[in-house]
């Protein structure tokens, strides 16, 4: 009986740039960029809720833009950058985003919150004045079961509003 | 109008209680560094599968795994006849009245799609799925019981060859009905149905298991309970001693990880294989068979006086539990004690069924029982209301209990009961109502009420334990094997040691859930954590800062009472200068020979179970009252609800830390909302239809407005620093204020959920068609 791992195609290399470091990986054609990101390079913190491009969770940038993870296969990134959430702050010192996130009890058990802020910090650079319905708009795409939303709209826009102060400073 | 993070919520008589303390555990995860369950590796680690049933109902004649067994990379392929001891013995009361053996893997009878038949373990995800698609089963479909209400018909298929369909009947018996209904002015009978809903938490089970070089079979998985390590270790025969479940994080749990979910399988897959196995379900897999929340079909009469007053209330209620009992007869028990809300009722008759079905299994999930019957009993005093000519509000405040009156069962409320307040200041904060949006849509309000117990049945003589120990630089370490869902089970336990030894939070390190490592503290769940492992902390930080005070006195030269741990340091109160580091204390304590270190544990209150004939003695600890309010449009021409406004206010004792109570009622009420408004899981013939998450709707930011929690401290409550629970309360009241609000904005009131626009279109077509408005 022919099975799937006797019919698997050969691996590929596949090279691209994660979080703005150079990688380079054997996947399989099949593979998804999530599969590749948390199996292979061992980016787990790109997470799966669904694996049907519902739920958001698996959210990460390609070359700036929010796209599923699930979505897309490894192959298709060749070349190009992907930034998970480790890709937001700088070692040690959080982004404004993640810092508002902390201040304002945006996460709860935490699973959506990577890709929760990719999806936010995409939008903001885009709309730096949002209304809270633009907000809402925008992280439709991505699920949370715990929150209700409402904190992590508090979060987003408090980031917001925090780019407008001339002084930098942030909660 | 938003308040800022910053903000003082109410002036507290402590220095780290009552302040929105940043908890740890969240800068971690938006950083993407918390490992969850499906984000561990081991070397050499496989894949583990499980090939589930196609059928709801069939008789298994063949099952055939050679195949499976040969293939490339394929470590191991178990059956039933594999497992070592392949039952799980469940008290399904509590009352050691039954026991029930319900399978790990079935052999020869399958009594719901999904159920697991056979376990794979292979090198990767594609040899595992050959594996999966190498193995055969025959079956031959045999016919099944698909609802509830024909479960106990004569002549129903049995889902169990050697009994009978009903699992469990609860009674009630308080007062004498027949009399209560003669006494009435007014009664109404309504039959109200809620739906099977899934907990979509956004992580879907998963867990590694590995066997260590002293035979102890370790798994570390998405659970809410490690207390499951007994039940393992009895599937593959080995003490207790033998097993260590390790709770990582959780990505939300909901009651869903109560019952066990990977554990058995990946420990047999380890166990068999002696090599680490992962087991990560799919979305579709865990829509597909997890257990779910119980459809309950509630009969009410409800009677009252002319000036308002309940006399007498009647209700029967049927839930579904799928096939196996799981938690249904406490699930069903919750909904007993709860059932006639949180009114003064002198008489009360109460049947609470659930009967095995072959659907997919229903357990735990937030709200346990007592949630759903929120929509029924609140709905009957809207009708109430209508025929007497009464405010919803007025009705209510007639009838709401007191502290110190007793519930149905005959127990005293031993708390405060702040209904009033709560109600006032729920519906108040709805502010303006809104302008319906177009010619065709109407606005409405309604809000309700709710009871819902924190803690574990007093039966069960529930205990938490803690241990906290200093070390020799002055930093604090907890041991307490609680779990944490994202609720900040872990994060609570630091501010409270914090406030009772006088260490900064960021100087707290906190170990949990480790059932060989940390202390057992019981699971999550049952709105007990706080409650529980909180009060265990809050005794052992108590009894270590009275072993310790001696030594700090003697080093100030002060009296014991004088002393005070607070920001690293002892002192002597009102002389400030007068302080040592609290690493000072502890190398005079090593000096002396006195522990640094201590173990306690809380006992909640325990009581003989319920006399099973009438329900009457005492059954939980304690309860927590709610209130939400809310608006909604209405769209006359498509039957669309949008829920313009949402105000949840619960009286929680006191809010330990502010922003993660206001978490909790939040994303309570959305949880709630998404049940009043759009989940469902549909079934047809015990087919699950709603196996992706592109079927199984649940709330996004765009459904549901901003929640405003307002937040009521009583000042009185059972956990620590008089606490209540919070976790599972406020779910329940969207359900029937969702209704009542709809009522309000069209003159439609459903009883059924969802309130689907098809639901809802049809019944003003109805209305339309009927004529006059207002006979509800």
């Amino acid at each position: 009986m022919e099975t799937a791992a006797a019919a698997a195609p050969e691996p590929v290399r596949l090279s691209f740039v994660l979080n703005g470091h150079p990688v380079e990986a054997w996947v399989a054609p099949y593979e998804t960029l999530l599969a590749v990101l948390r199996d292979t390079l061992g980016a787990t913190e790109a997470k799966c809720g669904c694996g049907e491009g519902v739920c958001g969770t698996c959210t990460v940038l390609l070359d700036g833009a929010p796209i599923n993870a699930c979505l897309i296969l490894g192959v298709q990134v060749r070349g190009r950058a992907v930034t998970t959430v480790k890709g937001l702050g700088t070692e040690g010192t959080l982004h404004p985003l993640q810092r508002a996130f902390v201040a304002h009890e945006a996460a709860q058990c935490g699973f959506c919150t990577p890709g929760m802020l990719l999806v936010a910090h995409a939008f903001l650079r885009d709309h730096p004045h949002p209304t809270r319905d633009e907000i809402r708009a925008a992280i439709a795409g991505n699920l949370c079961r715990c929150t209700g939303y409402t904190r992590i709209i508090d979060a987003i826009e408090a980031s917001a509003g925090m780019r407008e102060d001339p002084s930098g400073s942030t909660v | 109008m938003r308040k800022s993070p910053g903000e003082a919520f109410r002036p507290s008589p402590y220095r780290i209680i009552g302040t929105p303390l940043p908890r740890f555990d969240v800068a971690d995860k938006v950083q993407g560094t918390t490992l969850y369950a499906a984000d561990w590796r081991l070397p050499g680690m496989l894949v583990g599968r499980i090939f589930r049933a196609v059928y709801p109902s069939a008789r298994i004649r063949r099952i055939t795994v050679e195949e499976a067994r040969t293939l490339p990379g394929v470590a191991a392929v178990l059956t039933a006849h594999d497992v070592p001891t392949n039952v799980i013995h469940e008290d399904p009361t509590g009352l050691g009245l039954t026991s029930f053996a319900t399978p790990v893997l079935t052999a020869e009878r399958v009594r719901y799609q999904g159920e697991p038949i056979a376990l794979v373990a292979a090198e990767s995800e594609t040899q595992a799925q050959a594996a999966l698609e190498a193995i055969k089963v025959e079956y031959e479909p045999l016919a099944g019981v698909f609802d509830a209400d024909s479960a106990l018909e004569p002549g129903a298929p049995r889902v169990h060859e050697d009994r009978n369909n009903l699992l469990i009947h609860w009674k009630l018996r308080q007062g004498d009905v027949k009399d209560g209904f003669g006494r009435a002015d007014v009664i109404v009978e309504r039959t109200y149905r809620t739906q099977r809903v899934d907990h979509a938490y956004l992580e879907p089970e998963a867990g590694v298991a590995w066997v260590d070089g002293d035979g102890v079979v370790n798994i570390r998985a998405a659970t809410q309970v490690i207390e499951h390590f007994r039940e393992i270790a009895q599937i593959l025969h080995l003490p207790h001693n033998k097993v260590r479940v390790i709770a990582p994080f959780v990505g939300g749990g909901f009651g869903g990880k109560e019952d066990m979910t990977v554990e058995p399988y990946v420990a047999l897959l380890a166990w068999k294989t002696k090599r680490p196995v992962r087991m990560v379900w799919s979305r579709q897999e865990s829509l597909l068979a997890r257990p779910k929340r119980h459809p309950f079909t509630m009969r009410y009469k409800t009677a009252a006086t002319q000036d308002g007053r309940l006399v007498a209330q009647e209700i029967a209620i049927l839930a579904d539990a799928g096939p196996y009992p799981l938690l249904s007869p406490r699930v069903l028990f919750a909904a007993l004690v709860a059932g006639s809300g949180p009114y003064r009722v002198p008489h009360v008759k109460i049947d609470a069924r659930a009967v095995f079905t072959n659907n997919v299994p229903t357990s735990a999930m937030r709200g346990f029982g007592a949630m759903q019957v929120t929509f029924a009993y609140e709905s009957q005093m809207d009708l109430l209301a209508e025929r007497l000519g009464l405010s919803a509000l007025e009705i209510r405040s007639r009838n709401f209990l007191r502290k110190g009156d007793r519930l149905p069962t005959g127990e005293a409320l031993e708390t405060s009961v702040a209904l009033p307040s709560i109600t006032s200041r729920a519906v108040e904060a709805l502010g303006e109502r809104s302008r319906p949006s177009g010619p065709s849509a109407r606005v409405g309000r309604g809000f309700a009420c709710n009871i819902q117990p924190y803690g574990r049945t007093v039966w069960f003589r529930d205990r938490a334990q803690a241990w906290i120990g200093f070390e020799v630089d002055g930093s604090l370490v907890i041991r307490s094997g609680v779990t944490d869902l994202g609720g900040g089970q872990a994060a609570s336990l630091v501010q409270i040691a914090a406030e009772i030894l006088g260490v900064r939070p960021d100087r707290i390190t906190v170990h949990i859930g480790d059932s060989s490592l940390t202390p057992l503290a019981g699971g999550t769940f049952a709105t007990r954590q706080l409650y529980m492992s909180g009060n265990a902390v809050l005794r052992t930080a108590r009894e270590l800062r009275a072993i310790m005070i001696p030594v700090a006195a003697a080093l100030l030269e002060a009296a014991e009472a004088d002393v005070q741990f607070a920001d690293n340091h002892a002192s002597v109160i009102g002389s400030p200068e007068r302080r040592l580091a609290l690493a000072r204390i502890v190398a005079e304590c090593a000096r002396r020979s006195v522990p640094t270190a201590h173990l306690a544990g809380f006992q909640s209150a325990h009581a003989a179970p319920v006399d099973l004939e009438t329900g009457q003695g005492k059954t939980f600890p304690d309860y927590t009252f709610g209130c939400h309010a809310v608006e909604v449009e209405v769209d006359t021409e498509t039957g669309g609800v949008t829920l313009l406004k949402h105000v949840a206010c619960h009286d929680v004792g006191r809010a330990l830390n502010p922003q993660s109570v206001e978490g909790q009622i939040q994303g309570g009420a959305v949880m709630g909302a998404g049940q009043a408004l759009m989940e469902h899981v549909a079934l047809d013939a015990g087919v699950n239809l709603t196996t992706l998450f592109a079927s199984y709707l649940i709330p996004t930011a765009m459904d549901v407005p901003d929640v405003r929690a307002v937040v009521l401290e009583s000042g009185e409550g059972k956990g620590p620093f008089n606490a209540r629970g919070i976790g599972e309360p406020p779910t329940g009241p969207p359900l029937p204020a969702v209704a009542s609000a709809i009522r309000d904005a069209v003159g439609v009131r459903l009883e059924e959920l969802p309130l689907t626009p098809e639901r809802l279109y049809e019944a003003l077509e109805a209305a339309r068609q009927e004529k006059p408005e207002g006979a509800a």
